[in-house]
């Protein structure tokens, strides 16, 4: 694999995701442009929307652990070496953050949409220290 | 030793980054200034090979007829045969139109090469019909010459405990259901490799690992005996490597038997015979995997570009410089993939780096200058040592390791990381090759 470069990894991984590549990219950056974008809105991250976000992060980090098993046909008992852990706390990683920022701007978009009045009383965090 | 691209890894960099955007319209990269020609080039064969080298080949010539000559409908993704005969993927896996994967702008003639006349720079196809060339590609791959196996017959696969992974994707799926059938019932599991050069040395190795996993993971590995019939006094060709396999069947109750050459199979006996220094030797069987001898076609090897001496001559292997690809007698004629009469590599990983050797090649003598693109005889093989783990082990013409991640992906250590490589990345990696873009 001596000419590994970025362009040989995004045609592998168009090869491997087929017509699903552009559109998960394409959500993957809106995800992040949504989540900044909701943060700088409301000037500062809600704590009560934060902490269901990191619950929904950890269950969608098991998610992604359970989804790789499932397609490669592994068990976790299939974990032999060190790279085997990091590989697994990476995909776990990428569950967690994947799902916390749609949890995240969901939550928000539930907000806005409801006008909920929890959310409209908890001031947002960097708010509340300022206060 | 220099890159193969005329780019600096730099400027590599930039162009892919600013091709990105190219890409995502499907407009192909261009990382070389094409060179105008009025070429014609001939590529025998569109299997893994051919087609790369017509990808790469339509990539960096402006102008050139580019012929692929081959008569099969369906390509065949070969690395995923081990996979489907072992009861994970299913036979469509690894079935693609040919017609699918040909790069725009490049003819093919859906007959087989039947004729090679190096000295009169043309072919002659199965239908009678002369291709002129300038330069002439040979990829046609090989014959699995089951019929020197006496007794065999790629019929018999799928039936009397006889599988076969290498005939095709029906026969790998047919395999499986009698690799099934025996982890189920129990008995003695046969495996072995031919004598001669084969596809993916590795392959035989990883079945009977695959076979031993599926009777443990039905509780009946105790049940049943697994006999590895090795055709020297080795397990692979490297010898690292080979010791490592020796380690392993140890540790997993795999019976080795080492000079055992299959001769003749008795399948309503269900008896395997096999030459060895002490003369032929039958061993029965419940299920065996018949790997049968590795010959060039016969259009090549009754052409003048086969080996006229050495180790590759007797089977008609091309003969052709093992660092650029050429052939050593016909400078115009290049050969890659399975015919190149070349030592170890006949994998895809094989073909990955091989065709961008013997087109860079090409393509300078195109344009009057010299490359000094080599092979060093690089290749691949995710070893599968159980389902769930496998050992990522590349190696080159000279037994040497060369692990493309050194200190962090260990090539003799059976991981999961090794696994999901060959599980998800490899088809992809493979599908991108055939592009031209790996």
């Amino acid at each position: 694999m001596k000419d590994l470069d970025v362009f040989v990894l995004v045609a592998v991984f168009q090869e491997m995701l087929g017509w699903l590549f552009w559109p998960l990219v394409i959500l993957v950056v809106l995800g992040l442009v949504g989540f900044v974008g909701v943060i700088v809105r409301d000037r500062g991250i809600y704590a009560r929307r934060f902490v269901i976000a990191e619950l929904v992060g950890v269950a969608g980090g098991f998610f992604g652990i359970w989804l790789m098993l499932t397609i490669t046909s592994s068990q976790l008992s299939d974990i032999g070496g060190p790279i085997d852990w990091v590989l697994m706390v990476v995909i776990w990683l990428a569950g967690a953050i994947g799902a916390a920022v749609v949890a995240y701007i969901g939550l928000a978009a539930l907000d806005s949409t409801r006008r909920s009045p929890v959310a409209q009383r908890a001031p947002p965090l960097e708010a509340a220290s300022r206060a | 030793m220099p890159s193969i691209a005329a780019v600096s890894r730099r400027g590599l960099m930039v162009s892919g980054i600013s091709a990105l955007g190219a890409a995502a319209f499907g407009l192909p990269r261009q990382a070389f200034s094409q060179v105008k020609t009025k070429a014609r080039i001939v590529i025998a064969g569109a299997g893994a090979a051919g087609l790369a080298a017509a990808a790469r080949l339509s990539d960096r010539l402006d102008g050139a007829q580019i012929t692929l000559i081959d008569a099969r409908k369906e390509h065949y993704y070969q690395p995923g045969f081990t996979l489907v005969a072992g009861g994970l993927k299913p036979a469509g896996y690894t079935i693609s139109s040919t017609a699918s994967h040909i790069p725009r702008g490049v003819t093919l003639i859906e007959e087989t090469v039947a004729e090679f006349d190096p000295e009169g720079r043309k072919v002659k196809t199965s239908s009678g019909r002369s291709v002129e060339y300038d330069f002439l590609i040979v990829a046609t791959g090989l014959h699995l010459d089951y019929a020197a196996i006496a007794g065999m017959d790629t019929s018999l696969i799928g039936s009397n405990g006889i599988g076969s992974v290498y005939a095709g994707p029906e026969f790998a799926a047919a395999t499986w259901r009698e690799l099934s059938r025996f982890a189920d019932a129990g008995g003695v599991g046969l495996f072995g490799r031919p004598a001669i050069e084969m596809k993916c040395a590795g392959a035989p190795l990883k079945y009977t690992f695959i076979a031993d996993d599926h009777l443990r993971r039905r509780g009946n590995r105790g049940r049943a005996e697994l006999i590895y019939a090795a055709n020297n006094n080795t397990l692979f060709g490297v010898p690292i490597v080979s010791e490592k396999v020796r380690m392993l069947f140890q540790d997993r109750g795999v019976k080795v038997v080492h000079d055992h050459v299959m001769t003749a199979i008795d399948p309503a006996r269900r008896i395997a015979t096999f030459r060895t220094p002490q003369g032929t030797r039958d061993i029965g069987y419940d299920f065996v995997n018949v790997i049968p001898p590795m010959r060039a076609p016969d259009a090549v090897r009754n052409s003048p570009l086969p080996w006229r001496d050495g180790p590759f001559a007797a089977d008609g292997w091309l003969d052709v410089d093992r660092h650029t690809l050429r052939h050593r007698r016909y400078r115009n004629v290049f050969g890659v993939g399975d015919i190149a009469g070349v030592p170890k590599g006949k994998t895809a990983a094989s073909v990955k780096w091989q065709v961008p050797v013997a087109v860079d090649h090409l393509v300078a003598d195109i344009d009057g200058k010299v490359s000094t693109a080599s092979y060093n005889g690089y290749t691949s093989c995710p070893l599968i040592t159980r389902i769930g783990r496998a050992m990522l082990v590349e190696f080159d013409y000279d037994n040497n390791l060369v692990p493309s991640f050194p200190g962090v992906i260990a090539p003799l250590e059976e991981l999961w990381v090794s696994w999901v490589m060959k599980e998800i990345a490899l088809k992809p990696t493979y599908l991108a090759m055939l592009r031209g873009q790996a």
